[in-house]
């Protein structure tokens, strides 16, 4: 198991008023992402705790384009990865902040 | 004087030794060690008939039985090398030259032997390739094929699956080879004559079916969000824009799931009736749904599919069946039609490099070509127009003479950045290099060439070859759709940037495409059992295909 940690700037404010939500589910080639509205909304954090090591520079790279592109600010962002691959990765944390934009049902 | 029938006098003489061995031309299973030892001689050019569906099996493994002592030296020109007894051939020294086509499921044996020097390899061809070679300078000796049933006369009935088998026989028999059939039963009288009786020398009843491979069966079951993005990407980036009707599409899961988005994706759009008309396909269980809704118009096959024998015959009014009412396939002319007739390929690779070359070669397993480089490589001989074809020759040659313009083919690799293991797609060299490199061949193993291909999909949008102005541009077109690879974080961002300005790179946004819509839901069927229930029961899927 590989442990990363990123805490980066972040211009849009995650939208809706839902305190948290999970998307995904760990199985191989997928991921669970579970993302707290915890954090002054300028700011986002991903912990990610993953099945496959070395691809640090990846997974660097995948956040900060989600970052800067998604509304992620105020975001607290845990990740338990099953070796998923980056376009996965991606889609599941665009999913995640398009839930927890919706209103609690 | 020159004696002018000696190849009429050496099949003469092939012929009375196989009679030894049969009754009239039907050669009893028990017999046939002694029957091949007796008409195969050593350093014959054989064509073991195989392609990556049906295969002679028994035949097959006749041969392989056979002893080294006795024959010797065979030149195997086939299409596929896919059982373990093609490769038990050379492993036990009977045949020791090999020209084929694909070799699927033996890629990693088959590279194995070469690297050993157990087969001395002529080349890879493409199927339609191997086939003129037939003609020309591989002519067989002795062709031992498969069919369903066979009368005395040796007529041979061969149901939906008849693949190669005429262009075999034409080759062989028309040129004094001796031709071998297995087929499942001797009958009275044949359901259709695919095969006219003085073409075959002898048939082998084999008591079974001669093995076929399900291999163009998808489960939806397993296709991706990601494929099903990519699917978006292409019916609404290139179908649409293009009016592309007269296509081919690959075996992959992409492909699939653009089949499977076309009754409800492409049904949004309003493309019915305007693209996927006109088929060069084997019948893909994936493609009933869009049949069912009435999309396409006509079929015409490569080979069957297991499983979709009742499917097809119910439905003549898109495919090609006899008047037993079976399909009637035919690799050479559908690989001719994919070439000549239709105006797009477009399937999946493992392996793109910078300037657009792709291959599905890694440098342990060899897996052939099939029909993908025919299908997917721009015919110059190609004289009549159509839209699409038009309007990719004017993207390449904007400036140009219309009247004296080329079109264009629309070669299209589609595929997700990273693969099966989080392998890249895209790379800075091709493993095929290196593989040509050890094994000292003139050619690298491509499937498609970078001047064929025009157009790369993945999730990160779609790159337009054909606007590329230089080296360069391409390369980054290239680089700006390859998501998170090496090669896709090492682009120029600014040229990128650039060429998604000029719609060299489109972004799904840039499509009006949302990648959160990309849900299994937008699936015309989500599983097997789906596409059963959508052919109201006459697809009968193969039992490793059933979860329930």
């Amino acid at each position: 198991m590989e442990k990363l940690s990123f805490r980066l700037t972040a211009p849009n404010r995650a939208g809706g008023t839902r305190a948290q939500t999970i998307v995904g589910v760990v199985a191989s080639g997928n991921l669970e992402v579970l993302l707290e509205r915890s954090l002054p909304a300028g700011t986002c954090t991903i912990d990610i705790a993953t099945a496959a090591h070395g691809f640090g520079a990846v997974w660097d790279a995948v956040v900060r384009d989600f970052v800067a592109r998604r509304a992620a600010g105020g975001l607290r962002i845990s990740i338990n990865d099953g070796g998923a691959r980056p376009d996965t990765v991606a889609l599941r944390l665009a999913q995640g902040v398009r839930k927890i934009e919706e209103p609690e049902r | 004087m020159s004696d002018w029938g000696i190849q009429k006098a050496a099949l003469g003489e092939r012929l009375a030794a196989g009679q030894q061995h049969a009754r009239g031309k039907v050669v009893p299973i028990p017999s046939l060690p002694a029957f091949l030892k007796a008409v195969i001689r050593s350093g014959d050019r054989v064509c073991l008939e195989g392609d990556n569906q049906k295969q002679a099996d028994i035949l097959a493994s006749a041969l392989a039985n056979l002893d080294p002592r006795h024959v010797h030296d065979l030149h195997m020109v086939q299409s596929g090398v896919v059982l373990p007894s093609h490769l038990d051939i050379f492993e036990k020294g009977i045949a020791r030259r090999l020209d084929f086509s694909y070799s699927g499921p033996q890629s990693a044996r088959i590279a194995r032997m070469l690297f050993g020097g157990k087969i001395e390899l002529g080349a890879v061809h493409t199927y339609l390739e191997l086939f003129a070679r037939y003609f020309i300078d591989l002519t067989p000796n002795v062709a031992l094929i498969a069919a369903v049933s066979a009368d005395k006369d040796g007529n041979l009935y061969t149901g939906p699956n008849t693949e190669d088998t005429p262009t075999v026989v034409e080759a062989t028999s028309y040129k004094n080879g001796l031709v071998v059939a297995q087929v499942t039963e001797i009958v009275d009288k044949v359901p259709r004559v695919d095969i006219p009786g003085d073409l075959v020398h002898f048939v082998v009843e084999a008591g079974r079916p001669f093995y076929v491979e399900p291999l163009f069966t998808r489960d939806p079951a397993a296709i991706t969000e990601t494929q099903i993005l990519t699917a978006m990407l292409a019916i609404k980036g290139i179908y649409a824009p293009y009016g592309v009707r007269r296509l081919n599409h690959g075996i992959g899961f992409n492909t699939a799931a653009i089949e499977l988005l076309l009754p409800t994706y492409g049904e949004k759009l309003g493309l019915k009736g305007k693209v996927c008309t006109h088929f060069a396909l084997n019948p893909h269980p994936t493609i009933i749904p869009a049949i069912e809704a009435g999309w396409v118009e006509q079929i015409h096959c490569f080979g069957s599919e297991v499983g979709m024998e009742d499917y097809v015959a119910a439905r003549s009014d898109v495919f090609f069946t006899g008047p037993d009412g079976s399909l009637r396939s035919n690799r050479a002319f559908c690989q001719t039609a994919g070439l000549y007739a239709c105006d797009m390929f477009i399937g999946s690779t493992l392996q793109i490099d910078l300037e657009g070359h792709s291959s599905t070669v890694t440098t342990s397993r060899i897996a052939g070509f099939g029909g993908a480089p025919n299908m997917g490589s721009d015919p110059r001989g190609r004289r009549h127009p159509s839209e699409p074809w038009l309007k990719a020759g004017a993207e390449a040659d904007p400036d140009s003479n219309a009247a004296l313009r080329r079109g264009r083919k629309l070669v299209v690799q589609i595929g997700e950045t990273f693969g099966e293991r989080n392998t890249p797609l895209f790379v800075e060299r091709l493993d095929a290099l290196d593989l040509a490199q050890e094994l000292k061949l003139d050619l690298a193993p491509v499937m498609v060439y970078s001047d064929d291909v025009t157009h790369i999909v993945t999730e990160e949008g779609i790159a337009n070859l054909l606007m590329c102005r230089s080296k360069d541009e391409r390369e980054q077109a290239i680089r700006g759709v390859a998501g998170y690879t090496d090669i896709g974080r090492a682009r120029d961002a600014k040229l990128v940037d650039q060429l998604r300005q000029r719609g060299v790179i489109r972004r799904p946004e840039d499509l009006g495409i949302d990648p959160l819509d990309a849900d299994r839901r937008l699936l015309a069927a989500r599983s097997i059992k789906d596409i059963m229930l959508a052919s109201g029961g006459l697809y009968r899927p193969p039992s490793r295909f059933r979860n329930w």
